[in-house]
């Protein structure tokens, strides 16, 4: 059997991202991989929280963070994730086009996500002075909400490149552990963009 | 993949479909707590809730947030997730230990 | 690479093969090369070491070069020698023992090394290009950030590369073992050396990101002017202590941990018995991984974390004496009543218990906190580290080397020179660390460029050189026989040491898909099991068919190249910006080899029934 026959839906299997062995590799794998990110983002928590009162002047969480914006981002990236799940979903029916169409959705929500994040920082960095290097605590928020930003930006190229390059050829057991990771990744995006908010944007407002 | 080319029964596909669906009802209430969740959370933080009673609950639903996204959304409740559970419970004990200590143990 | 191309071939098409294989066989062969060339390194450094400590207010190299060489030879050593080399036996036994024909992913297989050796050569680089990183291999700051020039730069980005690819190693094992394991290999009748490949991988997927994280603001505070350890902007170089050492405690687990499960593949073998008290061996390298990730601010016992702190992290250190208990009266066990062969291997394995008990002792008294007070940053803390890294791993990679050699090259290193090359190297090395302990207690600092006259410690130290001398006889005894053995001695069959596991059914070396058929395991010791039952070899799980195998790439080159080129960028874009070309070109490379790997489709290729058939008749079968 060749992988790039499109599977007749009556014949995919129950979990095509675990049809084969390479897709069961490709499942564990990533979900390690993912364990040890935990423990990546964990040690650029722990800076954080080292470093959060090393602030210099006025620029500190409670005058620099307003929550409107970090509010609307969240509900921006926790719908993504929803919208993630729609496709997964419609690819264990094997409806490849509602698949593909859901995930185009999730890539306009990071999109969008990301756009405001950026003009966060812009807006920190020319109306605060708050920067990278002007303080410890500067260091530590840009790298922690940056380091984020990066995972947003790559699943973004990730995904549109599945999206793309399956586009014409549909769903097969060889692209579906592809697919299934992408959103592994994504789900993994927003958990770590809910301690984000969590503890850097509303535990620095209440101070 | 021999066993995978033969046609599904009819009513096997179907049952799956109907399994689909479930998880994926599961999936929106949980999508809709977490919603409900992050408004309490901003809600709290916005009304100026006193910080000793605030940080404990944030964290709290911050960590159940968290569960839905796991199980439900990454289907971890799911059969064969035990490596894939065994190893983020792993990740995240040293997650734990280390803002432990870095709240804690890293002077001032 | 069809069996077809093992036919007579020119030099450039071998390394065409080398640079882009993912066979797990020749990657281990890779390893080895690589991971033994930087052994050499180190070990010059040790020596050069050795030589300005071996008088008083010697002037052998200067002040500046002494500080280079220390921190190079740590790194080298635990990062570019032993790491490697753990991995050559990792790669070379683990799939093999488990019945597998390769790895679950080995074009991620592939990557891992090369992305380690661009890593570790650019680390090396730095010596030509005005100097290495002199702030000794924990790398703590401030001294790192204020150091001058580009040294430390190296460190950091050579790390960072190198890092990457143990964390993509590590991922792979754990993956391998649990998916491609043969039919009836349950997890209590996998070999040790499987079961520690198993545990190590999941500390280093645990540690490494906390290393990946340190050098990253590492490097951030040294090539972009971040304020991570800069006191004067509200900084802590507190932080990189802990990160270091929530890495580097893992780490030194991570190193001894594969060995601990080559000694006892290793003493059953020669003991002739199975393995005395598996399970409970199993078990205490599972406590060993678990205890490892609550003991690392033993480190910083001095830093002043306040007594309950110390406290805790004393009795959790002194708590990882009791499993390693554990497993030393395990091995001696193995070896009581059996009928024990003294080959090399074993004579390295033997050697190793007393050698690592006395390390492992001296563990113990530096995990009293109060104590350590005294012995903190003195030669005591030099010798029981080499101690344990010595005589538990470099002993180990010794043993394992004579034990698997046959397994790899299909000729059994020569016994001779293998036990002239051990006597040397193991008097060598008590000599010189063994007196270590007393000149540490005796008030000399470690790190120190010289020693004063009339202070006691000419003849300890005098001793110590020594002792260097005749361990660097022993490894050059060792590299003889490798010649040695590569033209005289004579090609062995698959099973030269009557020994019980998996590795041994198959031919040496095996053929690049390693199993005809997948064999069916039938209990602990598959391999014995059989030979007990009056059979020859194993008995397949499958009839004889198309096997899948995957195609060879030279991506993961290319991906690595990429980085390593982006790695001189971001060291040098500090002096002048036009540097950056270089991280974009660096960087797009390797963006562009990933983006390329994912948008063809590599579906790898079979070796068909009738080639198998020819094989079979030319004795692969059995």
């Amino acid at each position: 059997m060749s992988h790039d026959d499109v599977l007749n839906p009556k014949q995919m299997p129950h979990d095509p991202e675990k049809a084969t062995l390479e897709g069961k590799n490709k499942f564990l794998g990533f979900w390690f991989f993912l364990g040890g990110e935990t423990v990546l983002f964990a040690s650029l928590f722990g800076t954080y929280l080292a470093l959060n009162g090393s602030t210099q002047g006025e620029n500190t969480p409670e005058n620099l963070f307003g929550l409107e914006l970090v509010f609307i981002m969240t509900m921006l990236l926790l719908t993504s994730s929803l919208t993630s799940v729609y496709a997964m979903y419609h690819m264990k029916n094997h409806d490849f086009g509602k698949m593909q169409l859901w995930l185009v959705i999730t890539v306009a929500l990071g999109l969008a996500f990301l756009g405001f994040e950026i003009y966060e920082f812009y807006h920190y960095i020319h109306e605060y002075d708050f920067t990278f290097r002007s303080s410890a605590f500067g260091s530590a928020f840009y790298t922690l909400v940056g380091f984020h930003g990066g995972h947003v930006l790559f699943g973004l190229c990730w995904i549109t490149a599945l999206i793309i390059r399956n586009q014409k050829r549909g769903l097969n057991l060889y692209n579906a552990p592809k697919y299934y990771t992408a959103s592994l990744y994504w789900h993994f995006i927003d958990v770590v963009w809910v301690f984000i908010f969590t503890v850097v944007y509303l535990m620095g407002k209440v101070g | 993949m021999a066993d995978h080319t033969g046609s599904k029964p009819v009513h096997q596909a179907e049952y799956e479909r109907k399994q689909h669906r479930e998880e994926m009802k599961q999936q929106v209430i949980s999508f809709v707590m977490m919603i409900l969740f992050t408004f309490v959370a901003f809600g709290m933080v916005m009304a100026g809730v006193d910080s000793f009673f605030v940080i404990p609950v944030l964290l709290l639903l911050a960590i159940v947030q968290v569960v839905f996204q796991l199980y439900y959304f990454m289907h971890m409740k799911n059969k064969g997730h035990d490596m894939p559970a065994l190893m983020m419970y792993g990740g995240a004990a040293v997650a734990l230990l280390t803002i432990i200590t870095f709240t804690t143990i890293i002077w001032w | 690479m069809s069996t077809a191309v093992a036919q007579k071939r020119g030099l450039a098409a071998t390394i065409w093969d080398y640079l882009t294989t993912v066979d797990h066989k020749k990657i281990a062969l890779l390893y080895l090369y690589s991971g033994g060339f930087f052994f050499l390194i180190g070990g010059l450094e040790a020596m050069l070491i050795r030589i300005q400590l071996m008088k008083p207010d010697n002037n052998f190299i200067s002040a500046g070069l002494y500080n280079e060489m220390i921190t190079m030879h740590g790194t080298t050593m635990i990062f570019l020698a032993a790491m490697p080399l753990i991995f050559a036996l990792m790669n070379a036994v683990v799939p093999l023992q488990i019945g597998a024909r390769d790895v679950a992913f080995p074009f991620l297989n592939s990557l891992g090394f090369w992305l380690f050796f661009f890593g570790g050569i650019l680390l090396n680089v730095s010596w030509f290009t005005g100097g290495a990183p002199d702030a000794g291999w924990t790398n703590y700051a401030p001294l790192s950030t204020t150091s001058p020039g580009h040294g430390v730069d190296y460190y950091v980005m050579g790390l960072q590369i190198s890092g990457a690819g143990t964390l993509i190693a590590g991922i792979n094992f754990l993956v391998t073992i649990i998916n491609m394991r043969a039919p009836g290999m349950t997890y209590m009748r996998m070999p040790l050396f499987t079961w520690s490949t198993f545990v190590t991988s999941a500390l280093i997927l645990f540690a490494f990101p906390a290393l990946t994280v340190g050098l990253f603001l590492m490097m951030f505070d040294r090539m972009f002017g971040s304020a991570f350890f800069d006191v004067a902007l509200g900084g802590n170089v507190i932080i990189w202590e802990h990160l270091f050492w929530i890495f580097g405690h893992p780490e030194v687990y991570i190193l001894i941990l594969p060995l601990f499960g080559a000694f006892s593949d290793i003493f059953s073998t020669f003991s002739r018995k199975r393995l005395f008290g598996y399970s409970a061996m199993v078990f205490a390298t599972v406590l060993i991984g678990f205890l490892g990730f609550m003991v690392w601010a033993h480190h910083m016992f001095t830093v002043g974390m306040g007594p309950i702190a110390n406290s805790i992290f004393a009795v959790a250190t002194m708590a990882i004496a009791v499993p390693t208990g554990i497993k030393i009266f395990n091995w001696l066990f193995t070896m009581w009543g059996g009928q024990i062969k003294m080959t090399s291997a074993m004579l390295w394995s033997v050697a190793f218990i007393p050698s690592f008990t006395i390390g492992g002792m001296t563990g113990v008294m530096l995990a009293a906190a109060a104590a350590d007070f005294q012995y903190h940053d003195t030669y005591f803390v030099v010798g029981h580290f080499h101690y344990v890294i010595v005589g538990g791993v470099v002993f180990g990679i010794f043993a394992g080397l004579h034990y698997w050699w046959p397994k790899m090259f299909g000729k059994v290193l020569n016994e001779k020179l293998g036990k002239l090359a051990f006597w040397p190297f193991f008097i060598g090395f008590h000599l010189t660390f063994f007196i270590q302990h007393f000149l540490g207690l005796m008030g000399m600092p470690r790190r120190y460029w010289v020693f004063l006259e009339g202070q006691g410690l000419e003849t300890g130290n005098l001793i110590s050189t020594i002792g260097a001398f005749f361990m660097a006889i022993g490894t050059v005894i060792f590299l003889i026989n490798i010649v040695y053995t590569a033209i005289k001695e004579p090609k062995v069959g698959g099973d030269p040491w009557d020994a019980r596991t998996l590795e041994w059914s198959i031919p040496s070396p095996p053929p690049h898909y390693n199993f005809v058929q997948t064999p069916l395991v039938r209990g602990l010791d598959p391999l014995w099991v059989e030979k007990m039952d009056g059979k020859k070899g194993m008995t397949p799980a499958e009839p004889l068919g198309d096997i899948h195998m995957p195609n060879g790439s030279i991506l993961p080159f290319m991906m690595s190249l990429g980085m390593f080129i982006a790695g001189f960028g971001f060291i040098y874009q500090v002096d002048n910006s036009s540097w950056l070309i270089a991280v974009f070109i660096g960087m797009g490379i390797t963006l562009g080899s990933m983006l390329t790997r994912s948008l063809k489709d590599d579906l790898g290729h079979h070796i068909h029934k009738e080639e198998l058939e020819a094989d079979i008749k030319k004795g692969v079968g059995k």
